[in-house]
C-alpha cells in the first residue's frame, strides 16, 4: 500500500480508536469507583475524572522535569554525576554569557515593545467604528496563525541580500539602497547586535495581535462613568488615557506582558530558521537544542534546561499569584 | 459649515489613515510572500517582487511553485502527515482537560487548591525541559516491547496532549465556574451521578470554551516544529520540518519555499477567519476578568 495512504488510515483510525478508547476509560473509571463502598466512593469520586490528567502530568512533565535537573549534574553520557562541573564550564565559557546576554536583550525589548505597541494599536482601532476596527483588528491578529518557521522564511526573505552582482530583491537592502546605505548581509551583522534586533522583529510582528485584542477588551471593559466623570473635569484625551484607563488596565498589561515574556524567554525555532545560532545570535533554547541534538552531550544539554527553568520559575509564580487575584475578583 | 465639520470629524480620517498605514505595513510581509510564491523562478531571482506589484501586466505570473512544491517539495505528504499529528493531538487533550476541569469545579475534594495552583505553574514549563527523559523512556519502552513510539506519529500525540493539559484545564476551569451551579445541584438532587452531570450537563453547555481551546491547540500543534522534528522526525515529516528543509536546501529558489509557506498557512487562515469569535474568546477568557 501506498505509505500516505497506510499513514492517512492510519490516522483515521487513531481518532476513531483513541477517542473510543479515552471515553471507555473514563466510563470504566466511573465502574471502577462505583465498586467501592458508599463511603470510600465519597471520597474518590474525583479520581475518575482526574486518573488520566494526573498520569499523563505526571509521567510526561513532572518526573522528566525532575529527572534532567537531576542530569545537569552528569556527564555527556548521563553516566556518572559530575558535581557543578556543567554549570562551572557553562558560566565560565565567554560563549555561553554572551547566550545570557542575547536572551536579555529579548527578555528586555521585546515584551515591552509589543505591548506598547499594542496598547496603541488597541486605543487607534477604539476610536474608529466598528467596522474599520474589526478589519484593522483581523489584519494586524492575522500573523497570529503563522508558524515561527513559515514567519522566518517570510522575514528572511525581507532581509535577504544577495552577492555583489546580483539583482538586490530583500526590501530591507532596497530601503537602505534607496536611503543612500550601503546594503548588507543583515543576517551576518552583530555590531549593536543588529541581526538579534531584526530577528526580535519577527517575533513582534507576531504577537503584537495579541497584545493589541487583549488590551483591546481591557480598555472596552472600563466604566465608561469614570471617563466621563475625567471628562467633565477638564482632562483631555491624553489624560484620561494616561489617569484613568490604563490605571484601570494595569492587570490587564502585566498578563500579556508576562505571557510574551515567557514566550520570548523560550525563542528557539525562529534563531533556528534564519541564523542557525550563528553570528553571535545564540539563545538558551537554541543553545540546548544545539547540545541535545548536535553534540549529544545531555548533561550540559540538562544543564542549559535547568537555567531557563531556574529563570522562568519567578513567573510561575507571578502566574499563580495573577490567576489568585483574577479568582478573588470572581 | 459646521454640520460639514462635524460630520468630517465623525469620519475619524487622521485615526483612519494612521490605520490604513500601520495595516499597510504589517502587511507587506504577508504580501510579499504570497506575490513571491505567484511568480515563475527566473523572474524571482532577477526581480524584487514589488516589481511585480507596480507593473502586474509585464509579469509572468505562474502557479508553478504551487506543483513544485507540493510534487518534489513534498509539501503534500507534509500537509498529510501534518493533519495525522494535529488532529488527535486536539481532540485527545481535550477529553482529557475537561474530565479533570469538571473534578477541579465542581467536585470538593482535599487539597483541591493547592493541586489546581500547581497545574497553572505547570503552564510555563518549558516543553525542553522533558524532551530528552521522555525521549530516553520511549526508546526503553521501544526495546523492551518492539512497539515504534518514536519516527511515529503517537508519540508526538502523547507529548502534546500532555503539554496542552495545563492551559486546557485552566480555561475550561474558569469557563466552567461561570456555569449555573444550581443546575448542577438540582441535576445532584434528582439523582444524576457525576458521570451523568458530567456528560449531559457540563460537556455540551461548554462547547464555546472547548471550541476555543481546539483553536489554540490546533494553531500549536500545526505550527509546532520541535515536536514533530524530535519524536516525528523525517520518514513522517511535517510541514514546518519540510519547509526548514527547503529553506536550506535551496536557498534561492525563493517562489517554492514561499509557496510551500502559503501553503502551511491556508488552513490555519480559514479556521481563523471563520472563527475568529471562539479565537479572541479563547485569548481573553484568562486574561481579562
Amino acid at each position: 500500500m501506498d505509505p500516505l495512504l497506510s499513514d492517512v488510515l492510519f490516522g483515521i483510525f487513531a481518532v476513531i480508536l483513541g477517542t473510543a478508547a479515552t471515553l471507555g476509560l473514563y466510563w470504566l473509571l466511573d465502574r471502577l469507583v462505583h465498586l467501592f463502598p458508599a463511603k470510600l466512593q465519597d471520597r474518590i469520586k474525583s479520581l475518575g475524572f482526574l486518573l488520566p490528567a494526573a498520569t499523563l502530568l505526571i509521567l510526561v512533565l513532572v518526573l522528566p522535569l525532575i529527572n534532567t535537573v537531576v542530569w545537569s549534574f552528569m556527564d555527556d553520557k548521563v553516566k556518572t554525576f559530575v558535581g557543578f562541573d556543567n554549570y562551572i564550564a557553562l558560566f565560565t565559557s565567554p560563549d555561553f554569557l554572551n547566550i545570557l546576554f542575547n536572551n536579555l536583550l529579548w527578555v528586555l525589548i521585546v515584551p515591552a515593545v509589543t505591548v506598547a505597541l499594542g496598547i496603541m494599536f488597541a486605543n487607534l482601532g477604539n476610536q474608529v467604528g466598528p467596522t474599520r476596527e474589526k478589519i484593522f483588528k483581523s489584519l494586524i491578529f492575522m500573523p497570529m496563525t503563522i508558524s515561527f518557521v513559515s514567519a522566518s522564511t517570510i522575514w528572511g526573505y525581507l532581509y535577504v541580500n544577495p552577492a555583489a552582482g546580483r539583482p538586490k530583491i530583500g526590501l530591507l537592502s532596497a530601503l537602505v539602497e534607496f536611503f543612500g546605505g550601503t546594503p548588507l548581509n543583515w543576517m551576518q551583522i552583530d555590531t549593536g547586535r543588529l541581526n538579534t534586533f531584526l530577528l526580535m522583529a519577527v517575533i513582534v510582528w507576531l504577537q503584537v495581535g495579541y497584545s493589541m485584542v487583549i488590551i483591546s477588551a481591557g480598555i472596552k471593559a472600563v466604566p465608561e462613568e469614570t471617563i466621563e466623570a475625567a471628562r467633565i473635569d477638564g482632562a483631555n484625551g491624553l489624560q484620561v488615557f494616561f489617569r484613568i484607563i490604563v490605571p484601570q488596565i494595569s492587570a490587564t498589561i502585566m498578563s500579556v506582558f508576562v505571557t510574551v515574556l515567557i514566550l520570548v524567554m523560550k525563542v528557539f525555532d525562529i534563531v533556528l530558521a534564519m541564523t542557525g545560532g550563528n553570528f553571535n545570535t545564540n539563545v538558551l533554547a537554541f543553545e540546548y537544542y544545539k547540545q541535545f541534538f548536535v553534540d549529544s552531550n545531555l548533561g550540559p544539554a540538562s544543564a542549559v534546561v535547568t537555567i531557563l527553568l531556574i529563570l522562568i520559575a519567578p513567573l510561575m509564580w507571578l502566574q499563580i499569584r495573577t490567576v489568585r487575584h483574577q479568582e478573588s475578583l470572581r | 459649515m459646521k454640520t460639514f465639520m462635524n460630520k468630517l470629524a465623525k469620519l475619524k480620517i487622521g485615526s483612519t489613515l494612521a490605520l490604513l498605514i500601520l495595516t499597510g505595513i504589517w502587511s507587506i510581509p504577508t504580501v510579499g510572500l504570497l506575490v513571491t510564491s505567484l511568480r515563475r523562478r527566473d523572474m524571482a531571482e532577477v526581480s524584487p517582487w514589488w516589481d511585480a506589484i507596480f507593473k502586474p501586466l509585464e509579469q509572468a505570473w505562474s502557479i508553478d511553485a504551487y506543483t513544485n512544491s507540493l510534487a518534489s517539495g513534498g509539501m503534500f505528504n507534509a500537509l498529510v502527515n501534518t493533519l495525522v499529528v494535529t488532529i488527535p493531538s486536539v481532540i485527545l487533550p481535550l477529553l482529557v482537560a475537561a474530565n479533570a476541569a469538571f473534578a477541579f469545579t465542581f467536585i470538593e475534594f482535599k487539597g483541591r487548591e493547592i493541586y489546581f495552583a500547581i497545574i497553572v505553574g505547570l503552564m510555563i514549563i518549558p516543553l525542553q525541559s522533558a524532551l530528552i527523559p521522555v525521549l530516553r523512556a520511549m526508546v526503553a519502552f521501544q526495546k523492551a516491547t518492539h512497539i515504534q513510539l518514536t519516527g511515529n506519529f503517537p508519540s508526538a500525540w502523547i507529548i502534546h496532549c500532555a503539554f496542552a493539559l495545563p492551559l486546557a484545564i485552566y480555561i475550561l476551569r474558569n469557563y466552567m465556574l461561570s456555569l449555573p451551579s444550581s443546575l448542577i445541584e438540582a441535576a445532584r438532587v434528582d439523582g444524576a451521578t457525576w458521570y451523568q452531570i458530567f456528560w449531559r450537563l457540563v460537556m455540551p453547555m461548554s462547547v464555546p470554551a472547548l471550541a476555543s481551546f481546539a483553536i489554540f491547540q490546533f494553531l500549536w500543534v500545526w505550527n509546532d516544529y520541535l515536536i514533530a522534528f524530535i519524536f516525528v522526525g523525517e520518514q513522517k515529516a511535517v510541514m514546518t520540518y519540510r519547509l526548514l528543509r527547503m529553506l536550506g536546501q535551496y536557498g534561492e529558489g525563493w517562489q517554492d519555499v514561499a509557496a510551500g509557506s502559503f501553503i502551511s498557512l491556508v488552513l490555519p487562515l480559514i479556521i481563523f477567519f471563520s472563527l475568529q469569535r471562539y479565537f479572541v474568546r479563547g485569548l481573553t477568557a484568562g486574561a481579562v476578568k
